[in-house]
């Protein structure tokens, strides 16, 4: 009854919105390449590879998009080295878009598949932007449904699936000649098989296979802020809160600053802070049998500092023709659990994590 | 009542909104179309991190990011 309120008060916010709609029309994406390299390795996995991204417009309104990325992971982390042993597996995944403007508004179809040994996954969306107040406001609704299948290496009996609903709305307002901000909801809710054939939670001390509820809910607010300061910088910030019905709640604070050095170069700096409390059956060593039992580090409670980096060369620019640009990005993360207990030494978790990227892009 | 005061205030808002104008012309624009303001630069290493963040965190979801699905857990 309250969503179905909050549902129908959201409708009429838009509704009078794309009312006072403006006569600026939208412009479509602009064509482009990327190629990257990333690599992400702390924990005791390492997962890198290729990907690859072409956009090009095939008329004035229509423009189509195509991607690949490959994960190629090696796990030997915590919970594979105490359980099982370290294993090698590849992710790859494909993507496939297409972006239709018309005057002020934007109609965008995504269609993606992931592919590994024992998960499949795929996902296909539509979301609407459109442009409103005299192009000062611009609002999105979103919508993505997947199923995925879950199986079991060396257990042909084991096969589960799972099925998940986003729903997303978003408001992106100028404020000032200088100053953006943006507003984003959304809503996701999984039924199906949410936690890992192979991992296991303690009770009393013992192993047992870990125990999850078949369906979650979870909602996310994120606002973010970008100025422009004046001597070709600008400044990033954003807070999202999150909450469950796992009980899990989240937040997420992270700052950035941008700034142009001579004519070839850009740097960007971030800092990123995340917090997140524990779910309601997430136990590190269970005291008592209850229907739900998980031992799963992402469900703890913990937080995570990151601290990266960014530097992007312009090689070669020919305006209103093409522009190259190279692209290297790296990030540090500390990860500290408060009640994820590392069993080999009896001391809490923690790890560092490195974020690299490698990338080339081309607007043409 | 605290909803019907949430609507009145909603209403009365809106309705503001009719007397409203744009007050950042179209040419008042240009340092907000520069990249640097940009929420999001580049499609890929934006998925690469969110993806890398999503399955090591409980929280997802509003950052603007359209991914994939995996078992990566």
């Amino acid at each position: 009854m309250a969503a179905t309120d909050l549902l129908r008060r959201i409708g009429a916010f838009v509704g009078s919105l794309l009312a006072v709609g403006g006569a600026r029309a939208l412009d479509l994406p602009a064509d482009k390449a990327e190629a990257l390299f990333h690599s992400y390795s702390g924990g005791g996995v390492t997962a890198n590879g290729p990907a690859l991204l072409v956009r090009k417009s095939v008329a004035d309104t229509v423009s189509l998009s195509a991607s690949y990325y490959l994960d190629a992971v090696s796990n030997a982390s915590i919970d594979v080295v105490t359980t099982a042993s370290k294993f090698r597996e590849n992710r790859n995944e494909y993507s496939f878009g297409a972006d239709y403007v018309y005057r002020d508004s934007q109609i965008s179809l995504g269609l993606n598949t992931s592919r590994e040994p024992d998960y499949t996954a795929n996902r296909y969306s539509l979301d609407i932007a459109q442009e409103t107040f005299g192009g000062m406001t611009t609002v999105s609704l979103g919508f993505t449904r997947g199923s995925d299948t879950v199986l079991k290496h060396d257990a042909p009996e084991f096969r589960d699936a799972v099925t998940h609903w986003q729903y997303r709305v978003g408001v992106t307002q100028i404020l000032t000649p200088r100053w953006i901000a943006s507003a984003n909801f959304e809503a996701i809710s999984d039924d199906g098989y949410l936690g890992s054939p192979y991992r296991v939670a303690r009770v009393f001390g013992a192993a047992v296979p870990e125990r999850n509820p078949r369906t979650r809910s979870s909602r996310a607010m994120n606002f973010r802020v970008n100025g422009d300061l004046g001597s070709r910088d600008a400044l990033h910030l954003s807070y999202r809160y999150f909450w469950d019905t796992w009980d899990i709640k989240a937040h997420t604070l992270e700052g950035g600053y941008s700034r142009y050095i001579g004519e070839s170069f850009l740097a960007d700096g971030t800092l990123r802070y995340y917090r997140q409390g524990k779910a309601l059956f997430y136990s590190d060593n269970a005291q008592s049998e209850t229907t739900y039992v998980s031992r799963n580090r992402q469900l703890s409670t913990f937080n995570s500092i990151g601290v990266g980096g960014k530097l992007t060369y312009s090689w070669r620019k020919v305006p209103g023709k093409y522009e190259i640009k190279f692209n290297g990005s790296y990030e540090f993360v500390r990860f500290k659990y408060d009640d994820f207990t590392d069993i080999r030494t009896g001391s809490l978790y923690g790890y560092n994590a490195n974020v690299l990227q490698l990338y080339m892009t081309a607007n043409f | 009542m605290k909803r019907l005061l949430a609507l009145i205030t909603l209403a009365a808002l809106l309705g503001g909104c009719s007397s409203l104008q744009p007050w950042v012309k179209p040419y008042e624009r240009e340092r907000l179309a520069d990249p640097i303001m940009a929420f999001s630069r580049d499609n890929l290493p934006e998925r690469h991190r969110d993806h890398a963040r999503e399955v090591r965190e409980g929280a997802r979801g509003a950052t603007g990011v359209q991914g994939g699905g995996c078992g990566c857990n």
